[in-house]
């Protein structure tokens, strides 16, 4: 195994990673708890294999994952923001309905409760390795540009805003409330595009294909200590983890559930603040009035 | 969810009797999500070109209409009541435990050692209670670990549970798969004692259902997290703690304790759960047997508003929905359940905070 190899696929793993944890970023800045990624994700993978399968274009199923991410974000915000729901409990109840809906409407599409049949992507040109495929530079663009959001636009103000200090906001004239659905919708589109990009790499939609991904990228929002840079240099180091872990398979030097934990573990130490507290944003979780 | 109940309400001259205003609060939403679910049913339904009445009265007919399909109902509620009694405990002292899955699956790994390490013909008598203990133990461990971090650093229950669920999973998952599987399973070999009788045992209806004994346990349980939470004065404090943390704390509660103590036993209760499917019906421990319900406790609890016996008997409904997947499965896809799951969660999570606002905004009214 040589570098080029390792990285190249530590990439491509990765990029699902930075698409989802630059939206939880995003969200979770503006005060709304982020355990919805891995439905976001999940309805996006689906809506992109849907919507290449009927139209024969990834470019259409670029857009429509990008709408199911939408559309259940959409949904979170109006339960959490609207209704004031607890976000905790909305987050689990999307989740499930992510894999509910995507579960009924596979078998209702393709009449298959596994998978669907196989559909074009971008690229795929052998040699390139995945990286002639746009959406994986949009994934390597998509921390940075969020980076730029956050803490260089006055909308990125509102969001630290209205996630730290909701009422201060609100005493300026900022309307939390729009900002944390704008954010929230932020958030769907990219978990979405980060299903899309899973969806179409692996040129199908199975049952269940996230595989707690998005569960690792709001690790690694926390472990960034939600700076979305931060965020992305940890989903690099997550997949660096994963891709090690397959590299190694076979050679039973580290049983892979150890290298599997890894994630999970760094985030409860960063939570526990045993290298540096990890502080969540002040007003996160907190319904605003 | 926990907030309190009537802080912000002026005293009223002509109040209503306040078990009738939390028994509006608590009762209108899960109807509200009923009625949604309904509602989504229908549509599904249609879409798949079925007639809904059709449709759910084979529901009914394949969960409470024979003594097997009902015998699935209470299996399924058993290990459902378990896990949303552990996250309803918790939810009273404010805490969230997402630990669920992995609780469970712990507490029936460690059903199972016990069960393998006891000798062949150990009385159940005796069997049952160590293996009871030995996986609200594991339980309690998994659930012992957020309440410290909590505690002693300040983490937040919610990631840290989530966190420890696919830690947790992936150790027993290596346990089983490098040291302690039957050749070409992932399951452990049969427990030599503990096993629990079934109810097909005593009533040959039953037959071929896996509802068992473990059942009587869980009543057990709920009732005495019912006596524990309402008529000792440690269950006073963990609900004061949920209320207000800060006034609990001033009236000389202890908050850290009891917070270490709630997420502890919520672990140990959602460990016993295992014992269901374990000791109950399949005689071993399986890895991923958990699949779920300590997700659904999640449902169960908040649709059973954090009461024991709602917990019961929302255990029985997400069990009924279940298995009445399977009943309807000739003529809709089962996986119309799972989308009806996620509607009555996120319909009772959006109108709890609502209908609390409607009916006090009323009341007031009414008072001015």
């Amino acid at each position: 195994m040589n570098a080029v190899d390792f990285l190249t696929q530590m990439v491509r793993i990765a990029i699902p990673y930075l698409f989802a944890a630059s939206g939880g970023v995003v969200a979770e800045r503006a005060g709304i708890v982020s355990l919805t990624l891995e439905g976001f994700m999940l309805s996006g993978a689906f809506g992109a294999a849907l919507g290449t399968h009927y139209s024969g274009s990834p470019l259409v199923g670029l857009l429509s994952g990008i709408l199911c991410g939408l559309i259940f974000s959409l949904l979170h915000a109006l339960a959490t923001i609207r209704y004031r729901s607890d976000q905790v409990v909305t987050g689990i109840a999307i989740n499930l309905l992510a894999i509910g809906v995507t579960r009924f409407f596979l078998k209702l599409a393709f009449d298959s409760s596994s998978n669907s049949p196989r559909v074009a992507g971008f690229g795929g040109n052998r040699a390139a390795a995945g990286f002639d495929n746009p959406l994986l530079w949009l994934g390597l663009l998509v921390a940075p540009a969020v980076a730029f959001l956050i803490y260089r636009t006055p909308y990125g103000l509102r969001v630290r805003a209205a996630g730290d200090h909701p009422e201060a906001a609100e005493s300026v004239g900022v309307s939390v409330k729009r900002v944390r659905y704008m954010a929230v919708a932020i958030s769907g589109v990219l978990a979405g595009l980060g299903g899309v990009y899973l969806a179409l790499d692996q040129h199908q939609f199975t049952d269940q294909m996230t595989a707690g991904r998005g569960f690792i990228a709001i690790s690694a929002v926390i472990f960034g200590r939600w700076n979305p840079i931060r965020a992305a240099l940890a989903c690099l180091l997550f997949a660096a983890a994963e891709t090690l872990q397959i590299q190694l398979q076979g050679s039973h030097a580290i049983p892979s559930q150890f290298i599997e934990m890894i994630p999970y573990v760094l985030t409860i130490i960063a939570l526990a603040g045993v290298v540096g507290r990890s502080v969540p944003p002040a007003a996160l979780g907190k319904a605003a009035d | 969810m926990t907030a309190p109940l009537t802080a912000e309400e002026k005293p009223r001259r002509f109040a209503a009797p306040a078990w009738r205003e939390r028994g509006e609060e608590a009762l209108i939403p899960p109807f509200v999500a009923l009625l949604v679910a309904l509602i989504c049913g229908d549509l599904l339904i249609l879409s798949y070109g079925q007639s809904p009445l059709e449709v759910y009265r084979l529901l009914l007919e394949g969960t409470w209409g024979n003594a097997y399909g009902f015998g699935q109902v209470l299996y399924k509620a058993t290990t459902l009541t378990f896990t949303g009694l552990a996250v309803s405990f918790g939810l009273r002292a404010g805490l969230f435990n997402i630990g669920g899955e992995s609780q469970l699956a712990a507490g029936g790994f460690a059903a199972a050692l016990a069960g393998l390490a006891l000798p062949t013909g150990t009385p159940l008598v005796l069997a049952l209670p160590l293996c009871i203990i030995a996986a609200g133990a594991a339980g309690g461990a998994v659930g012992a670990v957020p309440a410290y971090l909590k505690t002693r650093f300040g983490a937040h229950e919610v990631i840290v549970t989530i966190m420890l669920n696919f830690v947790v999973l992936a150790f027993l998952n290596w346990i089983i798969a490098a040291h302690l599987h039957v050749p070409e399973t992932l399951h452990t070999p049969e427990i030599r004692a503990g096993a629990l009788p079934r109810l097909s045992d005593m009533f040959t209806a039953f037959h071929g259902s896996a509802a068992n004994l473990a059942m009587i346990v869980v009543l057990v349980v709920a009732a005495a997290v019912w006596f524990y939470l309402f008529r000792t004065s440690g269950g006073y404090a963990l609900r004061a703690v949920g209320l207000q943390p800060d006034a609990a704390e001033y009236g000389g509660i202890s908050v850290g304790r009891v917070w270490l103590k709630a997420l502890t036993i919520s672990g140990i209760i959602a460990g016993m759960g295992g014992i269901n499917y374990v000791l109950g019906y399949k005689h071993y421990y399986e890895d991923g047997f958990a699949s779920g319900a300590g997700f659904l406790g999640i449902a169960v609890a908040l649709v059973g508003r954090n009461n024991p016996f709602g917990v019961v008997i929302a255990a029985f409904f997400f069990a009924t929905l279940s298995q009445g997947g399977l009943a309807i499965h000739a003529l809709v896809p089962k996986q119309m359940m799972d989308v009806l799951q996620g509607v009555v969660i996120l319909a009772v999570a959006m109108s709890v905070p609502e209908v609390r606002r409607v009916l006090r905004g009323s009341r007031r009214r009414s008072d001015a």
